[in-house]
């Protein structure tokens, strides 16, 4: 074994402490080196989570709109991505005229119906989402509030915890989701999950699309094409609407479609609160044209409090939680923060979303 | 006493229609009001009411009793007042609440509707292991709140696709189960007195573990769905709470007394476990002041595990059917041996 002189372990320790040194100097400069992001907020009420704000960190050097504004001069032109979280924050005009040298804003979810997609491309700006990320999740809570509310899940537990409750009457029943009919309109890659997973139950499977699927991914999911939306509302005894919102989805589902729903149907919506015309549901559940909704979302989000859709007993309303669990929200952050780097690398970016 | 005749009805060559005892019509716990008239053309149906106001002719006329959700109660007294019972038809699937010992050393058979029940009793613990997960009736509750006045991003609840679920009692409706789960990318491990042929093992990637402990340590859903035996009596209690991850949730779609229910409060309260749902209680409803109404991370549904109108609908000619073969003495259909 090799005995160390004293001045030799001195003259290591030192060249030791010297790499720390500069690996440290090396980290801090390089943290400034790191594309500026902006972000709305870290933690509070609406900002980006701490953990996520962590991942991020590994790879962007994180602005703040508050540190923004105090330091506009400076900060601007560090700025070269967007991280929005929960549609925060906002994308205007003013914002894109302020960031020079911005390059993408990396959307945190999938739905983009928050941005003016013309007006950032006219900046030369690209937009990412994160289509991998929310699927199984948003799939999940489709499923969750179709069986909620055949079953009457809440208004059970509001049975079995109630003070007033003496006994269980047996003439309280819900309706069968095994062997039901499910009519799916808009079969992308969330509204195709859900018929994976509905077909497990059974259930005869409907689906309407801009487009029908091909042979293969209808058999493997015993998926029937309904090219008239009035055939699958018709026939359906669960109507689940998983479309992105779009000009052309805005109001899908209105008072006309409700009427030609089966009067023991339920409607779930896992898309947008504005692909329904919410008087028209409003109407038809109080006057029992259908037999109930599920929402995840509304328009707005929350409801007003004074809302006729939170008094109605046969609606379950969930707030907006399609891609709220611990595994997606760290998904997501992962995709958008793969999207931003392919674009400020120049390399093919994986999930970009075009002006129509 | 005034004797007032049973309303009853005659069959087609005069013949009387067989008597049948039931506990009430309609209200909360009777036979359902849109049933009778399928069980009146094939019965004379005698309320409690009606036997207890003319036993002395009736309790030799009634030959069967349509047991509808545990009512009416059957003890020695009742079996030793109707001597020419031969047949009881108990609905839903458990047989729990029967002694059928004693009713077999009277002569009477048991008949119970097992299968109808499977697939809505699964498509529940389904229900229950989703709103749970993904915290549906609090999200609910936030979102119709008069106090809330925007949704927090920091409201999470856990995934289900790829997690691991465990299921305890792999009969029709654990596997009904598992057939479910499949489909959301569940991994399955399962715990059976026996062990199922690999085929069905296979068809819905379940694993099985001969040791309960094995599922309990690596489940992230420990679902029950055994039956009540004395086997299974308290069959989670303080020792298996403890083996289950702090990040499991415990769904329950058996019986109450599956679960040591005041050890569950305990793993409850002291984080032992994250959440519990549970459709069945001991005993039900829970009394108005339990822990268990309590705690946040508990949903209680009302025993509703086959409550949909066609399965109840199903139930009833499935118990009539019973009814009839074992009046004609021909084999019963569904018969519960002792």
């Amino acid at each position: 074994m090799e005995s160390y002189s004293a001045a030799s372990l001195a003259s290591a320790s030192h060249l030791i402490m010297s790499r720390a040194r500069f690996s440290l100097l090396n980290n801090v400069m390089a943290e400034e080196e790191l594309p500026g992001v902006l972000i709305l907020d870290i933690g509070g009420t609406h900002g980006v989570l701490e953990d996520l704000a962590a991942l991020l960190k590994k790879h962007f050097h994180l602005i703040t709109m508050k540190e923004f504004l105090g330091n506009r001069e400076e900060m601007s032109k560090k700025i070269q991505s967007v991280f929005v979280f929960e549609c925060r924050p906002t994308i205007d005009r003013e914002l894109l005229e302020s960031l020079p040298n911005l390059k993408v804003i990396g959307n945190s979810g999938v739905g983009v119906d928050h941005l003016d997609l013309k007006m950032i491309s006219s900046f030369g700006v690209k937009v990412t989402n994160t289509p991998h990320a929310v699927a199984d999740p948003t799939a999940d809570i489709g499923m969750a509030l179709m069986l909620a509310s055949a079953r009457r899940l809440v208004e059970g537990c509001q049975v079995a915890v109630s003070p007033d409750t003496k006994y269980f009457a047996v003439d309280w029943l819900g309706v069968e989701v095994t062997r039901a009919t499910l009519g799916i309109i808009g079969m992308g890659s969330i509204g195709y999950k859900v018929a994976q997973r509905a077909r497990a139950f059974n259930m005869k499977i409907l689906y309407h699309n801009r487009n029908r699927r091909r042979k293969e991914e209808e058999e493997a999911v015993g998926a029937h094409y309904c090219a008239k939306m009035e055939d699958l509302l018709q026939q359906s005894d669960f109507v689940m609407l998983v479309v992105n919102l779009t000009p052309e989805t805005h109001k899908l589902i209105g008072k006309k479609e409700l009427g030609l729903m089966k009067p023991t149907a339920t409607l779930i919506n896992i898309s947008r609160g504005a692909v329904i015309d919410q008087e028209a549901l409003v109407e038809a559940l109080q006057n029992k044209v259908i037999r109930a909704a599920a929402l995840d979302v509304t328009y707005p989000e929350p409801l007003p409090r004074d809302h006729p859709l939170l008094n109605l007993n046969n609606v379950i309303i969930t707030p907006h939680i399609g891609t709220a669990t611990v595994q997606a929200i760290r998904m997501m952050a992962e995709e958008a923060i793969a999207n931003i780097l392919a674009v400020l690398n120049g390399q093919p970016i994986p999930s970009e979303v075009f002006p129509k | 006493m005034a004797w007032t005749r049973a309303s009853g009805t005659s069959g087609m060559e005069g013949q009387e229609l067989p008597y049948v005892l039931v506990d009430s019509i309609g209200e909360k716990v009777g036979v359902y009001k849109d049933h009778v008239g399928f069980l009146k053309k094939r019965f004379n149906l005698i309320t409690m009411k009606e036997y207890l106001e003319n036993k002395t002719v009736l309790s030799k006329k009634i030959r069967a009793i349509y047991m509808w959700y545990h009512k009416p109660a059957i003890n020695e007294e009742l079996l030793q007042s109707l001597p020419n019972l031969k047949v009881v038809a108990s609905s839903g699937v458990g047989i729990d609440h029967l002694d059928v010992k004693l009713l077999s050393s009277y002569g009477v058979k048991v008949a119970n509707t097992p299968f109808v029940v499977s697939t809505d009793t699964a498509d529940m613990g389904m229900a229950l292991l989703l709103a749970s997960s993904r915290r549906v009736v609090e999200g609910h509750q936030m979102a119709v709140s008069p106090d809330t006045e925007y949704f927090p991003a920091d409201w999470l609840g856990v995934e289900v696709s790829g997690a691991t679920l465990g299921i305890v009692g792999m009969g029709t409706i654990g596997y009904k189960v598992a057939e479910r789960a499949k489909a959301f990318e569940m991994k399955i491990l399962y715990h059976n007195r026996s062990q199922r042929k690999k085929e069905e093992e296979n068809a819905v990637g379940a694993v099985y573990c001969k040791k309960i402990d094995d599922l309990l340590q690596q489940s992230d859903f420990v679902l029950l769905a055994v039956n009540l035996t004395p086997q299974t009596h308290k069959l989670i209690g303080k020792r298996e709470l403890e083996l289950m991850k702090p990040t499991a949730t415990l769904i329950n779609i058996s019986r109450g007394l599956v679960v040591d229910q005041d050890a569950l409060v305990e793993a409850l309260q002291n984080k032992v476990i994250k959440a519990a749902a549970l459709d069945v209680t001991y005993p039900e409803p829970l009394p108005r002041d339990h822990p268990l109404l309590k705690l946040k991370n508990v949903l209680i549904t009302p025993h509703i595990g086959s409550a949909t109108t066609k399965t109840r609908w199903v139930m009833m000619e499935e118990m009539a059917e019973s009814i009839e073969a074992g009046l004609a003495g021909l084999p019963v259909p569904r018969e519960v041996l002792p």
